[in-house]
């Protein structure tokens, strides 16, 4: 450990390195981390199988591109909407029924989806790691920093997206009523505001965040159907972090964790690196719990 | 309440009698056939390679009932196998095998797929004192524990990449170096297979007085090594040894490329699984992969013919195969073992079948197949293939090597 960091003092572009490194891969985790913001403040669903999704939309678009030679970039679009529909499926048929019940019941219900989505990804294809290629190269610029073409093009697509999403939740007539349903589900309802409609919605463009994340998750690391967990702590760990709602605070959390992990891996070694992201759940949830308990004492 | 009670005794002797007829019915010897049994992964994570391994297991027993069998006591026996899926569990597959002993009443086995399961089963052979001749579990730890009714035809984990270490002290002059100057980059996963790999690495550095200067080990589900591959850019090391599954390759080859990671020698395991040359071409020429069986080798023997005819004979047979894979080779072999052994022994006695089991002494288009008392295959070796121009070449030991090795690496990304 120490032999790493004095690698660290001696190579100080390596630092520069590690920051772009995590920076780039934390835009995708931004995205993944958003549509469970957005689950969660809405329709107080604690998505387990957020992960699953991920890795569902990187299949897609790698199955895409190995029968018909679809870039991934390309496809991208349709699997958003594969995604939506399926989304909407999964509303109609699971969670319209857990939705009003205990915090449990949505956390099995999601968990079990989860494992189901894993299962059916390893009988379709199998338990081998996957690759959607993006053809694209790496550059190196001035004292030997690299940067892939592939994640820059990653952070435009996610900003571009995560535009997009604020847009359409501040201008939209949907959006609106989605910010509205999550302020007081009873009250939109009573302004004649269809939440059902609302939450399916919510749910759906959800899962086709998840998907784009997925299609770049395809083409900077890879995939395997028991992938998905990891993405699912990632994107709590920023959700936690950051609050509920707070579109600024995930990107910049999901950034933030990016970079972390990257240095976690590199200076305590890989076999910590998702131990480091697990300690920082932790953190961030004391950190929270004492937060609470100060409001608490104010309260009373 | 009297005739519910005698219904009762009834159903439960019928219930009774059905089990027992069922247990003859799949007796280990039942006419002319004898039933080998395997719990072995058609689901879950090891399902591919554990595919991979019952077509070899499937054609062994097919080749070997057209050639009239097995010659047990002057009768012809057919060979047959009784599978049950073990999901990729270590759990399900000891479960598995006391329900093929006990309700089944099998008492040869052939093995289940990966390290993970075979270390499960070895107990309950143990147990019921049934020998198993397996071809998929190679953990060093498998052969340290007296087993004495385990046997592999296949070469133990450590022995995969520690002839790397060899040859890269070998080369050292090439780049001015001596072997005690080589400096080592390891990445291995988390796992009791990798860790053996590793444990080889280590004790063949040590012997070479060689340095390491990275020793990080990855987790189970990681798709990104790049903190470990920085490093390497940093520290500059002559030899990067990587092993984590076919996951691990394929994470290690994407990364290498992306990262353009230029080390005079990189050597990883499962680079064919893996389909790096397929994916990643170009990027991965002169990739050290090692390999317990390669078709191109000269080993022969009556029943398959060489080792090309092997290949030959499994494309034919199976359809969608472009490479035979070397988990299919030895779970064939391990089927010859059976054939030997049974004919060796000249009886159905376990305990007869193993001590012939254990003075097996043959050729087989796998390799030569001799057992220490461990149980552990040590008359073949494990070959070193080096990616060149997208083909898989030997390179080592020189007995076998039919191309000189590229040394140091010059990839074309």
């Amino acid at each position: 450990m120490f032999g790493n960091l004095q690698i660290l003092y001696a190579a100080p572009m390596l630092n520069l390195q590690l920051i772009i490194d995590g920076v780039l891969i934390g835009a995708i985790f931004a995205l993944a981390a958003y549509g469970l913001a957005l689950v969660w403040g809405v329709m107080n669903v604690k998505n387990l199988a957020q992960g699953d999704f991920v890795i569902l939309g990187g299949y897609i678009a790698w199955y895409a591109q190995k029968t018909w030679g679809i870039h991934p970039i390309v496809m991208m679009p349709a699997v958003m909407v594969i995604l939506f529909i399926f989304g909407w499926l999964l509303y109609i048929t699971i969670i319209r029924l857990v939705i009003n019940r205990d915090l449990f019941t949505s956390l099995l219900a999601t968990f079990g989806l989860g494992l189901v989505i894993q299962q059916a990804l390893n009988l379709a294809f199998g338990p081998e790691v996957q690759v959607a290629t993006s053809g694209l190269e790496t550059r190196t610029f001035f004292a030997g920093l690299q940067i892939a073409e592939i994640k820059v093009i990653s952070l435009v697509l996610c900003s571009v997206l995560a535009l997009i999403i604020i847009l359409f939740m501040k201008r939209s007539r949907m959006g609106q009523a989605i910010r509205a349903t999550s302020q007081d589900a009873r009250a939109a309802r009573i302004m004649g505001i269809d939440t059902d409609k609302v939450y399916a919605f919510t749910f759906s463009l959800n899962s086709a965040i998840c998907g784009a994340a997925g299609v770049l998750i395809a083409m900077t690391w890879n995939i395997q159907p028991f992938y998905g967990i990891t993405y699912s702590i990632r994107s709590f760990v920023i959700v936690t972090a950051a609050g509920l709602g707070n579109l600024p605070g995930v990107i910049i959390a999901a950034l933030g964790l990016g970079a972390a992990e990257q240095y976690g891996g590199f200076i305590l070694g890989l076999e910590l690196q998702v131990a480091f992201l697990l300690i920082m759940l932790l953190g961030v949830l004391g950190y929270r719990q004492i937060q609470m308990a100060k409001l608490r004492q104010v309260v009373q | 309440m009297h005739t519910l009670f005698k219904s009762t005794i009834a159903i439960a002797g019928m219930t009774a009698i059905s089990l027992l007829s069922a247990n003859t019915a799949h007796a280990k010897v039942d006419g002319d056939t004898i039933t080998l049994g395997s719990a072995i992964s058609f689901t879950g994570k090891y399902s591919t390679n554990g595919i991979h391994a019952k077509n070899g297991y499937d054609l062994a027993i097919k080749k070997i009932n057209e050639a009239g069998g097995v010659k047990v006591a002057g009768k012809s026996y057919k060979l047959k196998v009784k599978y049950y899926d073990d999901e990729s569990t270590p759990a399900r597959t000891a479960q598995l095998l006391e329900r093929l002993v006990k309700q089944d009443g099998i008492k040869f086995f052939l093995g289940p797929y990966s390290s993970a399961t075979t270390k499960a089963a070895a107990p309950i052979i143990e147990k019921y004192k049934v020998p198993m001749v397996e071809a998929e579990g190679a953990s060093r730890s498998l052969f340290t524990k007296g087993y004495r009714y385990l046997f592999a035809v296949l070469s133990t984990s450590e022995q995969y990449l520690a002839s790397a270490i060899a040859l890269a002290a070998e080369l050292a002059p090439k780049i001015g170096k001596k072997a005690t100057d080589i400096k080592v980059a390891m990445v291995f996963e988390n796992d009791p297979f990798s860790l053996d790999v590793r444990a080889g690495v280590v004790e063949d550095i040590k012997r070479f007085g060689m340095k390491i200067v990275i020793d990080d080990k990855m987790p189970r589900d990681l798709s990104d090594i790049s903190p470990t591959l920085r490093k390497v850019q940093a520290v500059k090391p002559d030899v990067l040894v990587i092993s984590g599954h076919s996951k691990g390759a394929a994470t290690a080859a994407r990364q290498i490329k992306e990262l353009k990671i230029d080390v005079p020698m990189i050597a990883m395991t499962h680079c064919e699984a893996a389909k790096i040359v397929k994916k990643f071409a170009g990027a991965v020429d002169d990739f050290l992969c090692p390999t317990q069986w390669a078709e191109t080798l000269s080993y022969k023997d009556k029943m398959f013919g060489s080792a090309s005819e092997y290949d030959k004979l499994f494309k034919a047979t199976y359809k969608g195969y472009k490479n035979v894979p070397y988990q299919s080779a030895q779970a064939s072999a391990a089927v010859q073992v059976w054939k030997d052994a049974l004919q060796r022994a000249n009886s159905f006695d376990p305990k007869k079948v193993r001590d012939a089991l254990s003075a097996t002494n043959m050729k087989s288009f796998y390799g030569g197949i001799k057992f220490a008392k461990a149980g552990n295959n040590i008359a073949k070796p494990m070959v070193l293939r080096q990616i060149q121009n997208g083909k898989f070449v030997v390179v080592a030991p020189s007995k076998w090597a039919s191309h000189p090795v590229n040394f140091p690496r010059k990839p074309k990304n």
